[in-house]
């Protein structure tokens, strides 16, 4: 009987990631997931935490803002959040914490669930109850359900598998975290970040990834110049990017960035099994292959053999015909 | 190099056996089958072992401990890092039926109670293992020892008894400088992993495997999770092939992606 009504009784905690300035899709995502166990706190930490407590107060599905001012906290070190997260959990009794599954979420959470004795459940894509969650296994090809004994439920949700929070509408809130020591065993050096005024790869409604048919990275030109009318995202596989042709950001897959655009146009790529796990949940799904055994063709909706240094320019060029129009 | 530093350091290196990373696995009676597959180390962990030795080439590191938690053939993965230049090797046999359901903290644990004896200054674990797709492990281990970590690693630096990081983030990488003893997980763009030649591998043979019963370490390794039930994803239907660009464009079009 309990169970029935315990999923209001929950206590959820979101650790905000603030990307220059902003609450990161991620979040928004995670607070979503959040908001269907119980009330939601967020916590935010950083040397301008005070300003971003103002934004996230706004976020629809807030009830109640941590924040907590200390400079330690501003480049997202796990050995200064894992004691703050500790402390706030302590003090508030909260029954999840959650975050979104990205690379802040995951050095964090795993690291905060080791202090409490919890065993993490990263990328969660779905939540039944307030112990079951749903994740996937062996690079997306057994889809898992999990039931947790933990008194507190550690989570990374996975940002394509729940609906962002709206940024306006909501009123929470805004309470003073007492900051925690710095710890003094890790310390930020440097960011080294790429520069882009590209559409975010995570964030994306439409994304074209390149592979090895793409023969060099020169080549990425022909697939940035059919992203640009359509604010698509440019990505890649493994393949690439070891072979130094783009940044490592850019992958995607098992090892590198889940998407689920609305739109996956995927260009000289066989389709292995853990590229594929980064992008399966795509509502459509394109491949231009001069393979046609490649099997990526066997996932998508629509797909044509043909060599791509003629396909994606002449469709470069459709679109922008059919955008002067 | 080495005159930076002031003492040698001692690398622990943490093995995974799973099924192999080409091999589509089939989930069937609510399991995932994995019995007859092909089965290696974790790619993850070959890039960790590949670190440790490399700090050893560089005479950084005097001495690298491979350790796998596992069932008894999980000895194989042990006799490849050794085949690549490991020192010795640590083996805690998990029984047959408990090694599948040994969570993440589990393991850290596990590690945990290893570091009073081994003592390394650092820990190198992959990022995840591609079964279980945790991806957890090392910031497990480092949150139980209360030690600094350096996940997604692609480069590491070690100097004046620190280790410098360069760590692959969201949008690009970020640098960290960290004191040891701390705990590492290699990221694929750490380096690239060098084959086992024959002789090593022979020579692998005879070198040292502590072996212990997880039973006897006092740990607790009950399970945290329940699996409750396991499923293969919803298959998506292929959809149709086009001849000509135009045909392509139109679907495309009809499917309004743009």
């Amino acid at each position: 009987m309990l169970r029935a009504t315990a999923l209001s009784l929950g206590r959820a905690l979101v650790i905000a990631e603030i990307v220059s300035g902003k609450v990161s899709p991620a979040t928004l995502s995670a607070i979503t997931a959040a908001s269907k166990v119980g009330p939601v706190a967020v916590l935010v930490a950083g040397a301008s935490a005070k300003d971003a407590a103002q934004a996230l107060a706004k976020v629809e599905s807030v009830a109640s803002v941590l924040a907590a001012v200390g400079e330690h906290y501003s480049h997202g070190l796990p050995e200064e959040y894992a004691p703050l997260i500790d402390a706030a959990v302590k003090a508030n009794g909260y029954t999840h914490v959650f975050a979104g599954t990205s690379a802040f979420g995951k050095n964090i959470i795993p690291r905060a669930a080791a202090r409490h004795g919890c065993m993490p459940i990263p990328e969660v894509t779905e939540i039944i109850d307030e112990n079951t969650f749903v994740r996937h296994t062996y690079a997306g090809n057994a889809i898992t359900t999990v039931r947790s004994s933990d008194k507190v439920k550690y989570c990374t949700l996975r940002g394509t598998a729940f609906e962002r929070a709206a940024a306006d509408g909501g009123s929470a809130t805004v309470a003073d975290l007492a900051p925690t020591p710095a710890s003094g065993k890790a310390r930020f050096v440097e960011d080294l970040l790429s520069t882009s005024d590209k559409p975010d790869l995570m964030t994306a409604a439409s994304v074209i990834s390149g592979g090895r048919g793409l023969k060099n990275g020169d080549n990425f030109k022909i697939l940035e110049e059919l992203a640009a009318p359509l604010h698509a995202a440019v990505g890649a596989t493994r393949a690439v990017v070891d072979a130094g042709y783009v940044p490592n950001e850019m992958q995607v897959g098992q090892t590198g960035k889940t998407v689920a655009p609305n739109f996956y146009l995927a260009c000289g790529i066989s389709g292995a099994i853990q590229h594929v796990a980064g992008m399966k949940d795509s509502k459509v799904i394109a491949v231009i292959n001069t393979d046609e055994d490649a099997p990526f063709f066997q996932i998508a909706d629509y797909g044509i053999v043909d060599d791509l240094f003629k396909v994606v320019p002449a469709l470069t060029e459709k679109i922008k015909a059919a955008g002067a129009k | 190099m080495f005159r930076s530093v002031p003492h040698f350091v001692k690398v622990a290196v943490c093995v995974k056996r799973v099924v192999d990373y080409t091999v589509k696995v089939r989930v069937k009676d609510n399991k995932v089958q994995t019995a007859n597959s092909k089965m290696s180390v974790n790619p993850f962990d070959e890039i960790a072992i590949e670190e440790a030795i490399q700090l050893k080439e560089k005479k950084i590191a005097d001495e690298v401990v491979a350790i796998t938690i596992g069932t008894k053939k999980a000895e194989e993965v042990l006799r490849t890092a050794m085949a690549l230049g490991c020192d010795k090797a640590v083996h805690v046999v998990v029984p047959d039926g408990a090694a599948d359901s040994m969570e993440p903290l589990a393991i850290a644990r596990v590690l945990q109670k290893l570091h009073d004896e081994i003592k390394p200054d650092i820990w190198l674990l992959g990022k995840q293992a591609v079964d279980g797709d945790f991806g957890c492990t090392a910031q497990l281990l480092a949150g139980l020892l209360d030690l600094p970590q350096g996940t997604f690693a692609s480069k590491v630096e070690v100097r004046d008894n620190k280790v410098t990081v360069t760590r692959e983030v969201d949008a690009g990488r970020q640098v960290v400088e960290l004191s040891m003893p701390c705990v590492l997980a290699a990221d694929l763009r750490l380096n690239t992993p060098r084959f086992p030649k024959l002789p090593n591998i022979m020579k692998a043979r005879k070198k040292p495997i502590d072996s212990k019963d997880v039973a006897a370490l006092g740990v607790d390794i009950a399970p945290h999770l329940t699996t409750e039930t396991v499923t293969e994803p919803p298959t998506r239907k292929a959809g149709v092939k086009v001849k000509t660009v135009d045909e392509f464009y139109e679907k495309l079009r009809e499917a309004k992606v743009f």
